[in-house]
C-alpha cells in the first residue's frame, strides 16, 4: 500500500473528528449519559425507598402486635380486677347483712325480754291488786256472814285459779 | 473494484466478469502487456486497500470526488473525473494557468514536456501541490460521521421524551454506550475521573466500529474502509497520545523521569526507555488497528485471487467458503478492534491520571 498525499486524510480526519466529537458531546453523549445517570439514580432511590418502606412496614407490624398484646393483657387485668371487686362486694354485703341480722335479732330478743318482764311485772301487779281486792272483799264478807265469807273466798280462789 | 470483489459472495459469476474486465481495462491503460493477461494479485490487493481520488461503484462506473489543491497560486478545485481514470500522468488538467497530472494517485504539476518526469528508478521528480482532496477514505469518514450524528442525536432526543426504559434505537445503543462506560472507562480510569473522557472514548469506539463495518458492506456508498488507512489510525492514536500527555499528573511524570525504587545511575537508562514507552504505546495502537483490518481485507482478496491464479472456477466454492468464514470473522474483528483501541486508550489515560501506585 502506497501512502499518497497524506496531508488530505490527516487534515480531514483531524477536522472531522474534532467537529464530530464536539457535536456528539453536546448533542448526544452528554444528554444520553445524563439521562442514563439520572435514571440509575432514580432507580437506586426507588429501591432504597422500597426497602425503607418495607422496614417501616415491618416496624409497624411489630408495633401493632405489641400494642395488641398489651391491650389483651390490660383487658385480662381489668377483668381480673373486676372479678375481684365483685367478689369483695359480695363478701362485704354478706358480712354486713349477717351483722345487721344479728343486731336485729339481738334487738328483738332484748325487746321481747323487756316486754316479758314488763308483762310479768304487770301480771304481778294485777295479781297483787286482785289479791288485795279479794282480801278486801274477804275482809268485808267476814264482817257480815261467816259462811258466806268462806264461800266467797273459795269462789275468789277459784276465779284466781282460772285466771292463772 | 471494491464492489466487484465483495459481491462474489452473492453473485460469483457476475463478479468474475467485472473483475476480469476491470483488470483487462487497467492493463490496457498501462499498456503493459498485450495478448495474454498476467494476473497480478498484489496489484489488485494493493489497489483495493489504498486510498483513491475516485469512488469505484460498479464495473466501469465510478463516483467522481472533488480534488482540492493548495497550489503556488492558491486554491484549485475540480472533480477527479477530469483525469478520466488516468493514473499514468498522461491526462493533463489545466486550471488557473497550471497544469496537473496524476501518477499513481498522486497529483503533480505537469513537467516541461507536459507530463511526468522520472528519475533513474522511475520515480516522478515533479513537484506537487498540497492535496486536500476528498478522497475515497475522506468520503467514508464524512459518511461515517454523518451516520453517527444521525444515529446518536435522535437517540439522545428520545431520552427527553421517554423517561422510562429505552426503546427502539436507544434500546440497542444504550447497552453499547453503557459497555464503554462500565467495562472500559470506569475500570481503567476510575470512578472519579472517567466522565471527562467519556465523549472521546465513545466517539472513538463508534467511529472505529462503524468505519470497520462500512468496509464489510459490499455496495455503494460503503465499501470504503477508514481503518485500513494507517493515516486515519495514526491520527486517532495521536489524539490518545495528546490526551494522555496533557492529562498526566505528577505521579505519571514522576514515573517516567524518576521511576520509584530505581537507583540513580540506572535512571540514565530508564528515562529514555520510559520516554520511548510514551510513544510506543500510541504507535502500537495505530499499527494494531491498521494491521488487523488490512490483514482481514488482504486475506479475503487473496482467497478470491486464488480463482484467477489457478484459472479455474473449481476453486470458487473453496474461496467462497473461506471468504464467508473470513467475513464473519471480520464482523467480530470490527467490534473487537474498536473495543481494543478504546480499551487501550482508556488504559493509557488511566495510567496518566492514576493517583498513586
Amino acid at each position: 500500500m502506497n501512502i499518497t498525499h497524506p496531508e488530505s486524510l490527516i487534515f480531514w480526519t483531524v477536522l472531522v473528528f474534532v467537529i464530530l466529537l464536539v457535536l456528539l458531546k453536546k448533542y448526544a453523549w452528554g444528554p444520553i449519559l445524563g439521562a442514563v445517570k439520572d435514571r440509575e439514580t432514580s432507580i437506586n432511590d426507588a429501591l432504597a425507598a422500597a426497602e425503607e418502606a418495607r422496614k417501616e412496614m415491618q416496624n409497624l407490624k411489630a408495633d401493632n402486635e405489641r400494642i395488641l398484646k398489651e391491650a389483651r393483657a390490660e383487658r385480662d387485668a381489668l377483668l381480673k380486677e373486676a372479678r375481684e371487686i365483685k367478689e369483695q362486694i359480695i363478701a362485704d354485703a354478706k358480712g354486713e347483712a349477717q351483722e345487721q341480722g344479728n343486731k336485729i335479732i339481738a334487738q328483738a330478743k332484748s325487746t321481747i325480754e323487756s316486754e316479758k318482764k314488763a308483762a310479768l311485772a304487770e301480771l304481778k301487779n294485777q295479781v297483787a291488786g286482785l289479791s288485795l281486792e279479794i282480801a278486801e272483799k274477804v275482809v268485808k264478807q267476814e264482817f257480815s256472814d261467816k259462811d258466806k265469807q268462806l264461800e266467797l273466798v273459795e269462789n275468789m280462789l277459784g276465779e284466781a285459779g282460772t285466771l292463772n | 473494484m471494491a464492489l466487484a470483489r465483495k459481491s462474489i459472495t452473492n453473485l460469483v459469476l457476475l463478479a468474475f466478469l467485472i473483475v476480469s474486465s476491470a483488470f483487462a481495462q487497467e492493463h490496457h491503460d498501462n499498456g503493459a502487456e498485450a495478448g495474454e493477461e498476467a494476473f497480478d494479485p498484489t496489484g489488485l490487493i494493493m489497489h483495493h486497500i489504498s486510498d483513491s481520488h475516485e469512488f469505484h461503484i460498479f464495473g466501469d462506473i465510478s463516483l467522481s470526488l472533488p480534488v482540492i489543491l493548495w497550489t503556488e497560486n492558491g486554491l484549485v478545485t475540480f472533480m477527479s473525473g477530469e483525469f478520466h481514470h488516468d493514473e499514468t500522468g498522461k491526462v493533463v488538467v489545466e486550471r488557473n494557468g497550471m497544469k496537473f497530472v496524476r501518477y499513481h494517485d498522486e497529483i503533480y504539476y505537469a513537467g516541461e514536456n507536459g507530463g511526468v518526469e522520472y528519475d533513474d528508478e522511475h520515480h516522478p521528480v515533479n513537484s506537487r501541490p498540497l492535496n486536500f482532496s476528498i478522497t475515497k477514505n475522506v468520503f467514508t469518514l464524512f459518511l461515517a460521521s454523518a451516520i453517527m450524528l444521525l444515529v446518536f442525536i435522535p437517540v439522545a432526543g428520545s431520552y427527553k421524551r421517554n423517561k422510562g426504559a429505552p426503546k427502539g434505537l436507544a434500546g440497542f445503543m444504550e447497552p453499547l454506550i453503557l459497555f464503554v462506560r462500565n467495562d472500559i472507562a470506569i475500570p481503567n480510569i476510575g470512578k472519579k475521573k472517567y466522565e471527562k473522557y467519556m465523549p472521546y472514548l465513545l466517539t472513538v469506539f463508534f467511529l472505529i466500529w462503524f468505519g470497520n463495518l462500512f468496509g464489510l458492506i459490499p455496495f455503494f456508498p460503503f465499501t470504503g474502509t477508514l481503518t485500513n488507512d494507517i493515516l486515519f489510525t495514526g491520527v486517532l492514536a495521536v489524539f490518545t497520545f495528546l490526551i494522555t500527555t496533557f492529562s498526566g499528573n505528577k505521579h505519571y511524570w514522576g514515573h517516567i523521569f524518576a521511576t520509584p525504587g530505581v537507583p540513580k545511575p540506572l535512571l540514565l537508562i530508564m528515562i529514555p526507555v520510559e520516554v520511548l514507552g510514551m510513544f510506543t504505546k500510541p504507535f502500537a495502537l495505530m499499527v494494531r488497528l491498521f494491521a488487523n483490518i488490512t490483514a482481514g481485507h488482504i486475506v479475503i482478496l487473496s482467497l478470491f485471487s486464488l480463482i484467477f491464479i489457478f484459472k479455474t472456477a473449481a476453486v470458487a466454492p473453496v474461496s467462497i467458503a473461506f471468504a464467508l468464514f473470513m467475513f464473519v470473522l471480520e464482523l467480530l474483528v470490527a467490534a473487537l478492534q474498536a473495543y481494543v483501541f478504546t480499551l487501550l486508550s482508556a488504559l493509557f489515560i488511566g495510567q496518566a491520571v492514576e493517583d498513586h501506585h
